[in-house]
């Protein structure tokens, strides 16, 4: 009897291990050929002739991009949009939430479907379209000419994440917010000095979506921005993308290195800040997951 | 609130004759100064309500004001006139979309049953893989191995969507003269799966490999990271419960079947609803950055579909006739989702 039950575990343990390994290995592989192919000689990247390991070692594609104003623009771009974005999408969520966490609110039910509803129903693409382009009219006839205050403030708000923060508001006791209002706390300070602190790892959590959202934010941005100067980093890498692999664009191209070596090196370029702030952003990450649930 | 005179009235029989109901009078004066006492209340309370504001108009300006505008795409296109003074087309736009003979009607059928394809096949395959990745997880006693494989497979996730593409895209790239296909073309010539010419012209390019492609990048990129519901799900679960079906006899399978399986199962039921839901919902950033007009028989989504002649042509009403249809058909699935869901477990989604 013993004996049966350890030959199934070991075989489904082996099973296990085996599969994960190879799953991981596909997860993982497509990134070691990216960082080798950027660094990687010209002949050696055009004619596939690196599996692994980098060949022919150069850094041009690097240092082409390293040197590209356009690059550094794009970025600091992309930092602008994820830090202000975030900042203020978080911000009015907090705001709304804790209103919304109040029971003694009125109409609260109707706040609460006015949220839900957008997670249903969204008008589309194009009536979208009219309306951020009206949105950027209006702004600038205020004198607001740098389309990203556009991207920041008119997109990327999202319902599910208000919930989240609601949910959590609820969760805290009512006895240390009355505490704090015997004290003599404002509205204001209630909400700083109890609610926030009591829910920072879910706000961390909202947070990072936010800025997840902001950072990887592409569609609108493309649409929107029309000074090339403004374009974030994902603008910037699509468009490189469309003019490197157009064959009649790269017809005369006679660097010294391949011209995808560019691509894979904007490709790292794009991941690395991701890469190192991982470690700490992880646990908050699985946090949100199983905070909302179903966050789908 | 309707207004009925035997509510005012009533028979005194004392006197005889109709006289005034007390009671409705104050009903009455109750009714007439409500929203005197709401104002009084929101004005009480003001920090509370204010704080309301910034997300209200938020939603209102970018969420709620273009369902409005969405009205006026259904408007005559007549460049002439100005948009209040256009008339609406009535169905014209949603007739010749669903029974039109023109090539319109073929295309947006096609775009409709491609999003359905592409979410359905997602459902097929790409829904059971965070669950059976969650299993293994489960099997990895080892705590730095396991957190070793997480980082790992959770990776991929974190590029984001035009990062994900563009790796996509140059991976399976075209061949050309001065250049070879791509490092994964290569592979899966070397493998015998396609054939050189086809790796040479580029899976991306071929729309006989658009859905394989969709799904399995789709599956690469997130079904490590999906798996961490599950996985909270399968370390929940009593040590106990292993052993006292160990105990009973049980093998490997008949452990997952009988307590793995049935504890997670709750979990597995809402992802399902959910995924469900969204049916009609694909990612059209994902597609709109994978497609190009060689596969736009099997890659063309109705949102796409939209944005091509909505955005790139003139003909929102068109654009927006379809999206709408998409939009309502989707939301229905959600509700329903969401209603079975409820019924189904304490847990309601939203």
């Amino acid at each position: 009897m013993k004996r049966r039950l350890e030959i199934s575990e070991l075989i489904f343990k082996i099973i296990s291990y085996t599969l994960l390994t190879a799953f991981a290995l596909c997860c993982l592989y497509p990134f070691l050929y990216t960082i080798s192919a950027s660094i990687s000689g010209k002949h050696a990247v055009e004619y596939n002739e690196l599996i692994l390991f980098p060949k022919d070692i150069q850094f041009d594609a690097f240092s082409r991009m390293f040197n590209n104003n356009m690059f550094w623009n794009a970025y600091t771009n992309t930092l602008f949009i994820t830090f202000y974005g975030t900042i203020w999408a978080l911000g009015v969520s907090i705001l709304g939430a804790y209103a919304l966490s109040k029971k003694r609110l009125l109409f609260r039910k109707g706040f609460n479907f006015f949220l839900v509803f957008t997670m249903w129903f969204s008008a589309g693409i194009v009536p979208q379209y009219l309306n951020y382009l009206a949105t950027k009219r209006a702004f600038n006839a205020v004198g607001i000419m740098d389309d990203k205050w556009l991207v920041v403030i008119a997109m990327g708000m999202a319902a599910m994440n208000i919930i989240l923060l609601r949910n959590s508001f609820e969760g805290v006791p009512s006895e240390i917010e009355e505490a704090a209002i015997v004290d003599g706390a404002s509205e204001m300070q209630v909400l700083w000095r109890v609610y926030i602190p009591m829910s920072k790892s879910i706000i961390a959590t909202v947070a990072l979506f936010f800025g997840i959202s902001r950072w990887n934010g592409y569609f609108w941005a493309r649409q929107m921005i029309s000074n090339s100067n403004e374009h974030p980093l994902q603008v910037f890498i699509r468009l490189r993308l469309e003019e490197y692999t157009d064959p009649e664009a790269m017809a005369g191209w006679n660097e010294a290195f391949a011209s995808d070596s560019v691509i894979y090196a904007l490709i790292i370029c794009s991941i690395v800040p991701i890469l190192i702030i991982y470690p700490f952003i992880q646990k908050y990450f699985a946090k949100g997951v199983n905070a909302g649930g179903v966050k789908e | 609130m309707q207004l009925n005179v035997t509510d005012y009235l009533i028979f005194d029989e004392e006197s005889g004759t109709y006289i005034e109901n007390p009671e409705q009078v104050v009903r009455d004066d109750v009714e007439k100064h409500h929203w005197l006492n709401v104002l009084r209340t929101v004005l009480k309370d003001w920090r509370l309500y204010l704080m309301l504001v910034p997300m209200l108009v938020v939603f209102l300006l970018w969420r709620y004001f273009p369902m409005y505008e969405l009205l006026g795409c259904f408007k005559v296109t007549d460049d002439v006139k100005p948009v209040a003074d256009q008339f609406y087309s009535g169905f014209s736009y949603f007739r010749s979309l669903l029974v039109g003979s023109g090539s319109l009607s073929t295309e947006f059928w096609r775009a409709f049953r491609n999003t359905f394809l592409l979410s359905f096949y997602g459902l097929c395959f790409g829904f059971p893989m965070p669950i059976i990745i969650a299993l293994f997880f489960n099997e990895i006693r080892s705590n730095i191995a396991r957190s070793i494989y997480q980082v790992v497979t959770y990776l991929p996730k974190f590029m984001s969507t035009v990062v994900m593409t563009s790796l996509v895209m140059m991976l399976v790239k075209q061949g050309s003269l001065t250049s070879g296909t791509g490092i994964l073309s290569q592979f899966l010539v070397q493998l015998g799966m396609i054939s050189e010419e086809t790796a040479y012209a580029g899976l991306m390019n071929n729309p006989s490999f658009f859905r394989a492609i969709y799904q399995i990048s789709g599956i690469w990129e997130g079904a490590g990271y999906d798996s961490i519901v599950f996985f909270a799900a399968i370390i929940a679960i009593a040590p106990t419960s292993y052993e006292a079906a160990q105990i009973d006899g049980a093998g490997k399978l008949a452990q997952m079947k009988y307590v793995v399986l049935p504890s997670i199962l709750s979990t597995i039921v809402i992802m399902l609803i959910t995924r469900i839901g969204s049916l009609l919902n694909v990612g059209y950033e994902k597609v709109l950055l994978l497609y190009n007009p060689n596969t736009y028989i099997t890659a063309d989504v109705v949102s796409t579909f939209a944005n091509r002649y909505g955005i790139g042509n003139t003909m929102k009403g068109i654009a927006s006739a379809a999206e709408m249809m998409n939009n309502v058909i989707g939301m229905l699935l959600v509700i329903g989702a969401n209603t079975i869901a409820r019924k189904a477990s304490d847990v309601s989604l939203y």
